[in-house]
């Protein structure tokens, strides 16, 4: 019980984070506001979240965690990782806002977007 | 059921007919014969109930597929040991196949110490020709270029290739590079219309034999498992009577007829994944140790003239 409170305290934290500074006023933030980090599990061919939406300036990390190789390609090629291995990463840092539709080039069933406000 | 080979029937040391009640027992296989564009199909275990010695033919090949090399994960930590079992399978049949095809995913990370891998276990088949075309695995980060440089010589646009055998005209596709997202497989227009004028002066009569790596039928489209562009594809073929389609991808047999096509998937040496909606992802299954081997295999195909038969068995490793 003790750890699942302790999770609990994280996401309502990071909901706060996102619903105030982030989404509403990004030209308010200021360094160490808000995250500037944030992770995409590759888990079972596919991308979690599936959805992320992060502050401009954010470093967005995939990491692969299944036996088989993944890529993360943006459909308009903004950023296209090689491709990762088990446990390898990749990173991209989102400097202007918009919507990144992104794909797994070897599996392309495999959707997912960053939304970068 | 006889277990053993028990008589020579062909006078050539083999009892076919105890050969496939062999591969029977195995448990997995399938076999089917096209007869004059009509198709029959069995389970092995009741190919004895047929003469098997109808099935020896002018030309018989084997398919191989899904080798992945440089794989080392739980669901088979050694693939070359398993490669090299499947080597030995074919290197035992008794008619060496002319030539082997295989559908893809030599490697499992397109590394050059993979493809010098492979190409050195496939030295030792006793064959006289092995026909590639890449898998997805094959193409990671170079769009294939090194694959095409070891494996698709003389190949054209990606690596796609026809030739001619015994009066079967054999077209390889490559059906994994430019994939769109939330699509499927691709074959894309140049090769199209390169398949289209491929084909446009054989007779009709002519049997054609397909080979790509993932399968040019809808499989399981949720799990990526089909091609976008197929249907443009198979629509070039309607007119022949005889046409075979041979896929990898999937790691385990499956078969399909529709009208004058029959649909086949090869068994991979390397490992099995779950059946269609079976798991969570088509990733890589863990079975125990000692059933890995009925799930792993090769694709034994038997020509026969002037039935214009094809008869496709497939066995394990086990």
């Amino acid at each position: 019980m003790k750890n699942a409170r302790w999770i609990s305290g994280v996401v309502l934290t990071v909901v706060a984070a996102f619903g105030s500074t982030a989404v509403t006023r990004p030209s308010m933030a200021k360094a160490g506001d808000q995250p500037t980090s944030a992770e995409v599990k590759i888990d079972n061919f596919s991308f979690g979240p599936q959805t992320l939406t992060v502050a401009a300036g954010t470093t967005v990390t995939w990491k692969n965690n299944d036996d088989v190789p993944h890529t993360v390609v943006s459909d308009d090629k903004v950023f296209k990782s090689k491709a990762l291995d088990t446990d390898d990463k990749f990173s991209y840092t989102f400097t202007k806002p918009g919507t990144y539709n992104y794909f797994c080039s070897v599996h392309p069933k495999m959707i997912a977007k960053v939304v970068v406000q | 059921m006889s277990r053993f080979i028990k008589e020579n029937v062909e006078k050539d040391g083999i009892d076919r007919r105890g050969f496939l009640k062999c591969m029977a027992w195995a448990g997995t296989g399938t076999l089917c014969v096209l007869q004059g564009g009509v198709l029959k199909s069995f389970a092995l275990s009741d190919i004895m109930q047929h003469n098997v010695g109808d099935f020896k033919g002018d030309l018989s090949f084997v398919q191989i597929s899904d080798s992945h090399i440089g794989f080392n994960k739980a669901a088979n930590p050694d693939v070359t040991a398993t490669l090299r079992e499947a080597i030995a399978k074919v290197n035992a049949l008794p008619t060496p196949p002319s030539f082997v095809l295989h559908t893809g995913d030599l490697t499992h990370l397109s590394k050059p110490s993979e493809f010098d891998t492979l190409a050195e276990s496939l030295k030792s088949l006793k064959t006289e020709r092995i026909f590639y075309v890449p898998g997805e695995h094959d193409v990671l980060d170079d769009n294939g270029a090194m694959f095409r440089e070891r494996f698709g010589q003389g190949a054209m646009g990606d690596g796609w290739h026809s030739f001619d055998r015994n009066g079967i005209h054999f077209v390889g596709l490559v059906n994994v590079m430019n994939l769109k997202a939330g699509g499927l497989g691709s074959l894309g227009n140049d090769q199209l219309e390169w398949l289209q004028k491929d084909v446009s002066a054989l007779k009709s009569s002519t049997p054609i034999v397909l080979f790509a790596h993932i399968p040019l039928w809808a499989v399981y489209p949720q799990w990526g498992w089909g091609t976008d562009d197929s249907e443009q594809a198979l629509s070039y073929l309607k007119r022949f009577g005889s046409v075979t389609v041979l896929n990898g991808h999937i790691h385990q047999t499956m078969q399909k007829v529709e009208g004058n096509v029959t649909f086949h998937t090869a068994s991979s040496t390397a490992f099995p994944q779950p059946q269609p909606g079976q798991a969570d992802s088509p990733g890589p299954m863990k079975v125990p140790d000692d059933k890995l081997r009925q799930l792993l295999g090769i694709t034994d195909v038997n020509f026969v003239r002037g039935t214009h038969s094809l008869a496709v068995v497939d066995s394990t490793l086990a």
